[in-house]
């Protein structure tokens, strides 16, 4: 079972939640749960689980590079770049990597047959082992724009391709993405094929401003069933829980503000290390994540 | 005219607390126009209470539509595209990014590109001056354009009335949005909060603000959560030549604040007020003369 963990809204827990989900589940013998870190603009969560990376390889898009031998500058290129990545000035080919989405188009579109690809690098995705948890992460090069190729390969990577072992209890390995933040594209590439997506929020007006956005994007336009965790539980005010009665969501888990919490997490120990207490309602909270994706699937 | 930008790689440092408090003290001293680039997940108008002046529809970008009528099911688009964005002869509208491959690859002439309304931005006025914000539609692409447009009308608007100052509050991440946010701007601000995340995305977004030319100021939020992080944040600015010029510190008030939908400097006088109130003048001084301004250390 896939589980992508969003919020809409920055620090809201994302990465408190997913950690401490993989790690509570990985305390139980014979289940070894996949943690993909898909927040390749900011990845924190090797920060808290400190995997040995034992791969790594760089990823970015394949971008044209024109054979000036062979090319007639017709300007064939220019006019099927959708994103103006490539220029005909003359006799010269300028390609504009930064605006290349590595469609190929061009490629496909040249009657000289003067285009090749090659791979401009993005970034690099890497994955290893975190105790009894596998684990997988992107990084974007800094000065980067483009997150959305990252997250597909790190995901075509790491994660086995489908059909994937039936959803329910004990069904099928844990799979858990880390979602960045916001609503836009790198969330969407994140959320698309999970079972449910797993909401963190936080009690306040830009929690829930920004929770029923991402709600937006994970049932509107994906499709897919979501569940909320509310954290730091006693600030703000009860928006969240009304938002959520009167939308039919599942909040499934509630973690108090505490600043043992948040003090903890400055220094890298994740909510179940701290408060191991925690574990068993991580556990709990997984079970009920399958009781929902598995109900979602009998209604499609 | 002087534009400010508000970033932070992590979210939920307070980004949005701080602009609407500096919106709130700038205004008393001069006049100003605020943009929020965070088109996502826009949350500067939750505490600045403006009144909707004008609303336009943001158009961008495009999708393939296949023409049933015409579509033989030859598979040529879908062997193409690199997108996934094509399924038995239908086209997945979020995964798509426009790139037309498969409109000039297929030998029906059964796609077409359609124009996309991609999101809606809008002109508001303040208290503290006008704001201009926008939303980008549920996962959309070009959330890099959304923010240009916002930008380019705030500009267009400070420069006509003789505003003093463009505010900015920024997206999180490193991503396009950022990029965009951070374009012409003379100086940053780096809300940081002192925690192992908050630490290893202010290295990654001062390296971006770096690459793209933005002198940058720090301001650590939340700052005695972990005073030896604090301390460490301030030391690594310090070897890096980046002015920290206030430590916030963390307080449930500025959760209050917003659940009334007031800037923290307007809700109360307290130690966060007094913080901010600190904080503003050295910004000023910062961005009006030019000057790289004395260390924390100094200060002190």
């Amino acid at each position: 079972m896939i589980v992508a963990v969003a919020s809409g809204k920055g620090g809201t827990g994302k990465t408190t939640v997913a950690v401490s989900l993989a790690l509570s589940l990985a305390a139980d013998a014979g289940v070894v749960p996949l943690f993909l870190d898909c927040d390749v603009e900011e990845p924190n969560a090797a920060l808290f689980l400190r995997p040995a990376i034992q791969e790594r390889r760089e990823v970015g898009q394949m971008i044209p590079e024109v054979d000036l031998d062979k090319c007639t500058c017709c300007g064939r290129c220019a006019e099927v770049c959708q994103y103006h990545a490539v220029a005909v000035v003359g006799k010269k080919v300028l390609v504009f990597p930064e605006l290349c989405h590595g469609c190929g188009s061009c490629t496909l579109n040249c009657p000289a047959g003067a285009i090749r690809e090659i791979l401009d690098v993005m970034g690099t995705i890497e994955r290893g082992w975190a105790g009894g948890v596998e684990f997988a992460q992107g990084t974007m090069n800094v000065g980067e724009a483009m997150a959305v190729p990252i997250i597909r390969q790190l995901k075509r990577w790491a994660v086995p391709p489908p059909p994937a072992p039936p959803i329910g209890e004990g069904g099928g390995r844990p799979i858990i993405l880390d979602a960045p933040p916001g609503t836009a594209c790198p969330v969407v590439e994140t959320m698309r094929g999970a079972d449910l997506v797993l909401m963190v929020t936080e009690p306040t007006p830009f929690g829930l401003h920004d929770l029923r956005l991402a709600v937006e994007v994970a049932r509107s336009e994906l499709g897919l069933p979501v569940g909320v965790v509310i954290n730091r539980e006693g600030v703000g005010d009860r928006g969240v829980d009304g938002f959520c009665a009167a939308e039919s969501i599942p909040i499934l888990m509630r973690i108090p503000l505490d600043r043992r919490i948040a003090e903890a997490y400055s220094d890298g120990v994740s909510l179940v290390e701290a408060l191991p207490t925690y574990g068993k309602s991580f556990q709990q909270l997984y079970k009920q994540i399958g009781w929902l994706a598995e109900k979602n699937e009998c209604c499609l | 005219m002087n534009q400010l930008v508000i970033l932070s790689g992590k979210g939920g440092t307070g980004k949005t607390t701080v602009a609407a408090a500096l919106a709130h003290l700038a205004s008393q001293e001069l006049p100003l126009v605020l943009a929020d680039a965070d088109v996502d997940a826009a949350n500067l108008e939750l505490v600045l209470d403006p009144a909707r002046r004008e609303e336009h529809s943001f158009t961008a970008g495009q999708v393939a539509m296949i023409d049933p009528q015409k579509c033989t099911a030859c598979g040529i688009c879908e062997s193409i595209c690199r997108f996934e964005a094509v399924r038995a002869c239908s086209i997945d509208p979020l995964a798509c990014e426009g790139c037309a491959a498969c409109y000039y690859q297929c030998p029906m002439e059964a796609i077409r590109m359609q124009e996309q309304q991609a999101g809606r931005w809008f002109r508001s006025d303040t208290r503290f001056g006008p704001l201009f914000h926008a939303h980008l539609f549920a996962g959309q692409e070009n959330s890099g354009k959304l923010v240009t447009l916002v930008k380019q009308q705030a500009r267009l608007l400070a420069l006509d009335t003789g505003a003093a100052l463009l505010l900015v509050d920024g997206p999180p991440r490193i991503g396009c949005p950022v990029i965009s946010a951070s374009a012409g701007a003379d100086l940053a601000l780096h809300v940081v909060e002192p925690t192992i995340s908050g630490a290893h995305d202010l290295e990654r977004i001062l390296g971006t603000t770096d690459h793209f030319g933005v002198p940058s100021l720090v301001a650590i939020n939340k700052a005695d959560l972990n005073r030896a992080r604090s301390d460490e944040i301030a030391a690594f600015c310090a070897r890096r030549g980046v002015e920290v010029v206030g430590r916030i510190p963390y307080d449930t008030v500025v959760t209050e604040a917003m659940v009334k939908g007031l800037p923290v400097t307007e809700y109360g006088d307290g130690m966060l007020a007094e913080a901010l109130k600190k904080i503003w003048p050295r910004i000023r001084e910062r961005l009006f003369s030019g000057s790289a301004g004395s260390s924390e250390d100094k200060m002190q």
